[in-house]
């Protein structure tokens, strides 16, 4: 079981209590006339599914049913970070990377 | 003050109320008395319930909220705003949700006092039918609860006064604990019947004991109203 920081409640709560909703941080194209075909696809099914870190948009369902963001690794389910929505997240790929490239 | 129309839902006599644990049944055997029992059961049906959404910033939303009802706002998770000598609750639902309960028959006053005090962007919902609140009290209310919720009912996560809400039962209740140990559990009338059966099934093995469920007095409740309401 995950033991998950809610940012709303501000403190642990079971994994139970939740739902995941995939993907973060999918920006609705801002002129839907104007965008393509393929472009409004991608946008409406297209998700990724990395091996490794991972931004998420999870609902905390059972308690303050807000909704919030985890960087997770989907390998070792570990969770490195929760945020509200519309903060960006503190640990990416390019931190670790750039972590990494100055050790 | 908002231009809405607001609808009396309470029958008040005209037509018979039910809570929604009328047709419940208790299936399992009960401890001969409250003393004998390591749970205690009852209901305080027909409260008013309502549901406040507003902004939590916004300091003339909070100041008309604590005008009408005589508390504080809570502005995070954690203790219930509670007066107990009025029947006055506001618990702490999300940054921008707040369950208010009042005595029996005040929830259109004071649903009438908030949109009186308050203007902009907020709502006020009337759930009282929807909803009914369970007293659970004695010494085994947080092992029963241990076998109900994933959330920790210890002291050191659950201090008295405090109120969440929860998976329960494999449904959800909001939980709150108003002393050592009595706990309110706030449910859905349609999990009621459910929940309720669930309850006395996981609290036997403790002794429980199903007391006759709150009366509420009018003359009482005329009281409490001047004071809930109007004296302010
Ligand atoms: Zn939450």
């Amino acid at each position: 079981m995950l033991h998950i920081y809610c940012p709303h409640c501000a403190e642990y709560r079971e994994e139970e209590e939740f739902r995941p909703k995939g993907e973060a941080h999918i920006a609705r194209p801002v002129e839907p006339e104007a965008t393509s075909d393929e472009d409004w696809g991608n946008y409406l099914f297209f998700r990724k599914n990395p091996r490794g870190l991972h931004h998420e948009l999870w609902y905390h369902a059972a308690g303050c049913r807000k909704f919030f963001n985890i960087t997770r690794d989907t390998v070792s389910y570990q969770i490195h970070e929760t945020y509200k929505v519309g903060q960006q997240p503190s640990v990416t790929k390019q931190a670790s990377s750039s972590k990494g490239a100055a050790k | 003050m908002s231009e809405i129309a607001q609808m009396d839902l309470n029958p008040r006599g005209a037509v018979k109320s039910e809570s929604p644990l009328a047709m419940a049944r208790v299936n399992v055997a009960l401890a001969s008395s409250a003393r004998d029992a390591g749970v205690v059961v009852r209901e305080k049906p027909f409260l008013g319930h309502l549901v406040l959404r507003g902004n939590a910033q916004d300091e003339a939303f909070r100041g008309g909220v604590e005008r009408v009802l005589g508390l504080a706002l809570p502005l995070a998770l954690g203790p219930v705003a509670r007066d107990e000598s009025r029947g006055v609750s506001i618990q702490w639902m999300s940054p921008d949700e707040w369950l208010i309960v009042v005595p029996a028959g005040l929830e259109f006053e004071a649903e009438a006092a908030l949109r009186r005090e308050l203007s902009g962007h907020y709502a006020v919902m009337n759930t009282s039918g929807g909803q009914t609140v369970l007293e659970l009290t004695g010494p085994k209310v947080r092992e029963l609860l241990m076998k109900c919720t994933p959330y920790d009912v210890h002291p050191r996560a659950f201090p008295v006064g405090k109120g969440i809400s929860s998976v329960f039962a494999k449904g959800s209740a909001v939980i709150r604990r108003v002393d050592e140990e009595r706990w309110e559990l706030v449910i859905r009338r349609s999990f009621a019947d459910y929940l309720y059966s669930w309850i006395l099934d996981a609290a036997e093995e403790f002794g429980v004991f199903v007391a006759p469920a709150e009366p509420a007095g009018s003359a009482e409740r005329r009281i409490v109203r001047e004071v809930a309401v109007e004296g302010h």
